[in-house]
C-alpha cells in the first residue's frame, strides 16, 4: 500500500526573511487519520498544500507510493475551510464533478453520487443548490465530492473549522465513518484540540518560527470508535480528559504564558 | 432606481414558481411615509406637468416646444402612418438589430479577449492597453475613421455600435475571471481538472454574473451610440427618424423619438435583468 511521504520538508515563501517550515517530515498510510496542529504559523497548512501539490517546497520531497509529487492530482483530494463547491450545479451535480470531467457516463455518474451522498446522509439533498444547505451540509457536500475521484488520501484543511460548535461534534463521527467506509489515509489540519484527540490515529504537533515538529501523540481514540464505542463514553473517559491536558500543554509549550 | 424595484418585486415572483424556500433579496426595510418610488412617481409628474403648462402658455414657440399632447398624438401617427418612409416600429426594428448584431459582435470579441486577460499575463499585456486606449473614444470621434476604411454600408454601423460595446464586456469578463476563488480552483484541479477543464468548468461559470453585467453595460452604451451610428447613410432606425425630424424642425418627432429610445432602454435593461435572475441565481448569495 502506498504511503503520503513527506520527506524534510522546508518551505520558504518569496519575500519572507525566514522559511514558513524547516525539515518537517511526516509519512501517512493508507489506514492512518494524521492530524496536525499548532499555533498560528506553524506552517501547518502549508504543509497540507505540499501534500496537495499546490506548493512547492523549497528543500525535501514529497511523494506518494515513492512517485514525487509535482502538482495537484486526483490521487489525492482536497477539502478546503471554505466548501469551494461551485453553486450553479446542484449538490449531485457537484459530487458528481470529478467524475464528468473523467466523462462517466450521466447515469452511472449520478448513481455513484447518490451512493456518496447517501454515505454523508445527504440521501434526499441530491437536487438541491449548495445556497440552500447549511454549512454544515455543504461541507458534507464537499466531502462526499472528494470522496468521488477514489483518492487514496484525503487532505482537509480545516474542513470544520466555519461551522458552528453543535454541528462540529456531528461531523466529527462523519469524518471517521468516511475515513473508515473510503478506506483513504487522512491528513487533516485543525485548530480544535478535541476534534484532533477524537479523529486522529496520529496527532503531530507543530511549532513556529520556523514550523517544525515538536511532538507526536498516537491517542488511539478513533480506533476505540471504529471498534464500536460510541463518541460520548470515549469523551467521557477520563483517560480523554488526560490526554487533552497533555496535548494543550505540547501546543503551548515555550509560549510565554 | 425604478429599474432595481421593479426587479425585486419581481423576483419574488421567480421565487414562488421555482418554491424555493430562500428568499432571492432581502426585504427592504419598511418605512413609513414616503418612499424613493413616490417620490420619483411625483418627479415625473411635475416635469410633465411644467411641460404642459410652458406649452399651454406658450412661454416657448411650439417650434421649439411642442405639447405632451402633441407628441403623443404624433406617436400614434408616426405608428400608424410612419415617419421618412418608415413605420415607428420599422425604424426601432432597424435600430434594435444593429444593437443586437454589434451585441453579438463584442460578445464573440469581448469575452475571450476577457477572459484572456484574466487568466494570462501575455493576454493582459496585449490587451489592456488597447481597450484602455479605445474606452474613452466618444463614437463620434471614430465614426469618420470608421467610414473611411468600411464604407457607409450596414456593417459599418454595427461596427461602431460594437466598437462601444466592447470594453465593457472584455473588462467586465476579466474582472469577473479575476474574482474566481482561488480555492475553487484548486479544489477542481485536485479532483483531477486539467487547465483547460478549469477554464471551462470553473472560471467561466464563475465568472458567468460579471460577463452578464457587462452585457447589461455594453447594451446600454451601445443603445446610447445609436444616433451616431445612424448618423451616416442611413434609410431607416430611431437615430435617423429623430436626425431626420431635426432637419425638418418637426420638434414633437424629435420629443417622441428621444422617448421612445429612453422607453426601448429601459425594457432592455429591464429583460437582461431577469435573464440574470434566471441564469445565474446564485450570484450574491454565496
Amino acid at each position: 500500500m502506498p504511503h503520503l511521504v513527506l520527506d524534510k520538508i522546508s518551505i520558504h515563501y518569496d519575500g519572507q526573511p525566514a522559511p514558513a517550515v524547516e525539515r518537517v517530515s511526516i509519512t501517512v498510510a493508507r489506514d492512518d487519520f494524521v492530524v496536525l496542529v499548532g499555533r498560528s504559523g506553524c506552517g501547518k497548512t502549508s504543509l497540507l498544500n505540499v501534500a496537495a501539490g499546490l506548493v512547492a517546497p523549497a528543500r525535501g520531497t514529497a511523494s506518494i507510493g515513492g512517485r514525487p509529487i509535482t502538482g495537484p492530482g486526483s490521487d489525492r483530494a482536497v477539502v478546503f475551510q471554505n466548501d469551494a463547491l461551485f453553486p450553479w450545479l446542484t449538490a449531485r451535480e457537484n459530487v458528481a464533478f470529478a467524475l464528468r470531467l473523467r466523462g462517466v457516463r450521466p447515469s452511472e455518474r449520478a448513481r455513484r453520487a447518490d451512493r456518496l451522498l447517501d454515505l454523508v446522509k445527504l440521501g434526499d439533498a441530491g437536487d438541491k443548490r449548495i445556497w440552500e444547505l447549511s454549512g454544515g451540509m455543504r461541507q458534507r457536500v464537499g466531502l462526499a465530492r472528494a470522496l468521488a475521484a477514489e483518492p487514496q488520501f484525503l487532505l482537509l484543511d480545516e474542513p470544520l473549522g466555519a461551522l458552528d460548535a453543535l454541528t462540529r461534534e456531528r461531523m466529527q463521527t462523519t469524518l471517521l465513518d468516511l475515513w473508515t467506509a473510503s478506506h483513504a489515509g487522512v491528513l487533516m489540519v485543525t485548530h480544535g484540540i478535541e476534534e484532533a484527540l477524537v479523529l486522529a490515529t496520529r496527532v503531530v504537533v507543530l511549532a513556529p518560527g520556523p514550523g517544525r515538529v515538536v511532538r507526536t501523540f498516537e491517542p488511539g481514540f478513533s480506533r476505540r470508535y471504529a471498534s464500536g464505542e460510541p463518541i460520548r463514553a470515549i469523551k467521557a473517559d477520563p483517560a480523554f480528559a488526560a490526554a487533552r491536558g497533555e496535548l494543550t500543554d505540547a501546543i503551548f509549550e515555550g509560549e510565554a504564558a | 432606481m425604478t429599474v432595481t424595484s421593479y426587479t425585486e418585486r419581481s423576483s419574488r415572483k421567480i421565487d414562488e414558481v421555482d418554491g424555493l424556500s430562500v428568499p432571492w433579496s432581502p426585504p427592504a426595510p419598511k418605512r413609513k411615509g414616503v418612499s424613493a418610488r413616490m417620490i420619483s412617481a411625483i418627479t415625473i409628474l411635475v416635469v410633465l406637468a411644467v411641460w404642459a403648462l410652458s406649452a399651454r402658455l406658450q412661454l416657448v414657440s411650439p417650434v421649439f416646444l411642442p405639447s405632451p399632447a402633441a407628441v403623443w398624438n404624433k406617436f400614434f401617427v408616426v405608428v400608424r402612418d410612419g415617419f421618412v418612409d418608415a413605420t415607428l416600429l420599422q425604424h426601432a426594428v432597424a435600430s434594435l438589430g444593429r444593437v443586437f448584431a454589434a451585441l453579438v459582435a463584442a460578445i464573440l470579441v469581448g469575452v475571450p479577449v476577457g477572459l484572456a486577460i484574466g487568466i494570462s499575463t501575455v493576454g493582459r499585456g496585449i490587451f489592456d492597453p488597447l481597450l484602455e486606449f479605445l474606452r474613452p473614444i466618444p463614437p463620434l470621434a471614430y465614426l469618420p475613421l470608421v467610414i473611411i476604411w468600411f464604407g457607409i454600408g450596414e456593417p459599418s454601423k454595427i461596427l461602431v455600435i460594437a466598437i462601444a460595446m466592447l470594453a465593457p464586456v472584455a473588462l467586465s469578463t476579466a474582472s469577473g475571471v479575476r474574482g474566481v476563488s482561488q480555492e475553487r480552483i484548486n479544489a477542481a484541479r485536485s479532483l483531477g481538472a486539467t487547465r483547460a477543464q478549469v477554464v471551462r468548468h470553473v472560471i467561466l461559470p464563475s465568472a458567468l454574473p460579471s460577463i452578464l453585467t457587462g452585457l447589461r453595460i455594453a447594451l446600454g452604451a451601445g443603445w446610447s451610440t445609436l444616433v451616431a451610428a445612424e448618423l451616416v447613410a442611413a434609410t431607416r432606425g430611431l437615430g435617423f427618424m429623430i436626425q431626420s425630424a431635426a432637419q425638418f424642425l418637426v420638434t414633437d418627432v424629435v420629443v417622441m423619438g428621444i422617448l421612445v429610445i429612453a422607453a426601448i432602454a429601459f425594457v432592455l435593461e429591464f429583460t437582461i435583468r431577469r435573464i440574470e435572475r434566471v441564469l445565474v441565481p446564485w450570484a450574491g448569495r454565496e
